[in-house]
């Protein structure tokens, strides 16, 4: 399922398996259980890497399980509290106390795409691998915080519409040149390894995780805001 | 502090603070926010604005000897506080300022300093020499909610988090990639003859300076709205 390693300063979540890493409500709380447990080992010099074995980063949610509610509208409640219950998944990364990095190691689609666009740095494989949001292909609208979080991580207008309206499955170099991830390599090793040298080298700079959190909360006010995030609203300057 | 000097038809705004690093503290920040205000009570149609600043530095932030000459930590937060208040009000005076504004950067800016170049229309800056330098979260230190939504009326996505989420001294050609400046020139000389000469192209477009504050205003409007700052419509057009 996932699990989580120590290595020196970094924190290494992984999707273990050669299957689709996808998420029901089983996986969905390990992984929350895994950020909190990241969140109280965090010190200064921390910082998280999400990775997965085999083809796929993550394929989104389990349609399947969703499906074996017997109904069109058993499916559709289901598929709906996945869509609830993957929310604090969100929030938490939004929140951790320390920079984040996903090692995209394979295709990463709806909600697996949203997970990996919730770390601050995205490295993806070059040769392999596609990211693809699903949602318009299967019918399926997009969650209010899914779209937020495209808006206020992706600048590019022209990208967000060729993600959520067109169904486009983007390979790493385009990716990589339409400015979605930091960077592509060539293979799975080198996708890791260059995962571990950019959270190693963030990790070096010491910041103050909790100072980390809030200025990164303040890049997507919007997206806070849905997650329940925001502290405050406004603040007026004293004049 | 600062001087104000016309030529023809451009107001030239230099800046030299205190000391070497034109550092800013309230009685620096006071005359450039006198001198921007006898900008605006001779501005015409046609007029527009410049601001050059000579040597190594354009501005390297808050006067922190003055904010630290007192008796005890409390009395150095509101001195810290109060000139962050000037700050405010002075990015005010440029927003509303009635003509186009062009920074001509020919060394650092950092900290409060980067808040400067960027509350003009258009930035040029020394391909040769210089950095901006967001430090907030080097300093350990969060960045008010109201610069949040400053900074996100500026640039977005990637782009944003790499201004303040990554500690880094960006250099003009990568912030020329990043759309944060407009144009990147070599030495000094050239950079502040180039930011003269888009002052005088942009002034030759004779907009209504009244309708091009109110406009400019438009684009800091979550800015704008925080400090309770009223938009007034126009609504005659020169046809």
């Amino acid at each position: 399922m996932c699990t989580l390693e120590k290595r020196g300063n970094l924190f290494i979540l992984t999707f273990t398996g050669e299957d689709q890493h996808r998420f029901n409500p089983n996986v969905i709380g390990s992984l929350l259980s895994l950020l909190s447990q990241v969140k109280a080992e965090a010190t200064r010099g921390s910082a998280l890497i999400t990775q997965a074995q085999g083809k796929f980063f993550s394929n989104g949610f389990d349609l399947d399980w969703a499906q074996a509610a017997g109904s069109e509208q058993g499916a559709a409640e289901r598929l709906h509290h996945m869509v609830d219950l993957f929310k604090p998944v969100i929030a938490a990364l939004l929140s951790l106390p320390m920079p984040t990095v996903a090692a995209i190691t394979g295709h990463a689609a709806a909600a697996g795409f949203v997970l990996a666009l919730s770390h601050d740095y995205l490295i993806m494989r070059k040769d392999r691998g596609v990211l693809y949001m699903s949602e318009v292909d299967i019918a399926l609208t997009i969650p209010d915080y899914f779209n937020a979080l495209f808006r206020e991580k992706i600048g590019d207008a022209s990208v967000r519409r060729d993600f959520l309206l067109r169904g486009l499955k983007m390979k790493g170099d385009e990716a990589e040149k339409r400015g979605v991830v930091e960077a592509a390599y060539g293979g799975e090793a080198e996708v890791k390894q260059a995962s571990v040298r950019l959270a190693e080298n963030l990790g070096k700079r010491k910041w103050h995780g909790e100072v980390y959190a809030e200025i990164r909360k303040g890049l997507y006010p919007q997206l806070s805001a849905i997650l329940g995030l925001t502290h405050k609203a406004y603040t007026i300057a004293r004049l | 502090m600062c001087s104000l000097e016309k030529r023809g038809n451009l107001f030239i705004l230099t800046l030299t603070g205190k000391n070497v690093e034109h550092r800013l503290n309230p009685e620096v920040l006071s005359s450039i926010i006198s001198a921007l205000s006898r900008a605006k009570a001779e501005s015409t149609r046609g007029s527009a604005l410049v601001t050059v600043s000579h040597g190594k530095f354009f501005c390297n932030g808050f006067d922190l000897d003055w904010v630290n000459a007192t008796g005890s930590k409390q009395e150095a937060q509101q001195r810290f506080d109060y000139s962050l208040d000037c700050l405010t009000q002075l990015v005010q005076a440029f927003i509303s300022l009635p003509m186009p504004t062009v920074a001509a950067v020919n060394g650092h800016a950092a900290a409060a300093g980067v808040v400067i170049p960027l509350c003009h229309d258009y930035v040029v800056m020394r391909r040769d020499r210089g950095v901006l330098y967001v430090n907030d979260l080097e300093m350990g230190l969060k960045i008010p909610e109201l610069y949040m939504a400053f900074f996100r009326a500026k640039t977005s996505g990637w782009a944003l988090r790499d201004l303040v989420l990554r500690g880094l001294k960006i250099k003009g050609e990568e912030l020329l990639k990043m759309g944060i400046v407009d144009a990147v020139y070599d030495g000094e000389v050239g950079v502040t003859n180039a930011g003269m000469k888009m002052a005088d192209d942009l002034a030759r477009r004779k907009w209504d300076g009244e309708v091009y504050a109110e406009i400019r205003k438009g684009l800091y409007s979550e800015f704008c709205g925080m400090l309770g700052i009223a938009s007034k419509a126009i609504g005659t057009p020169k046809l």
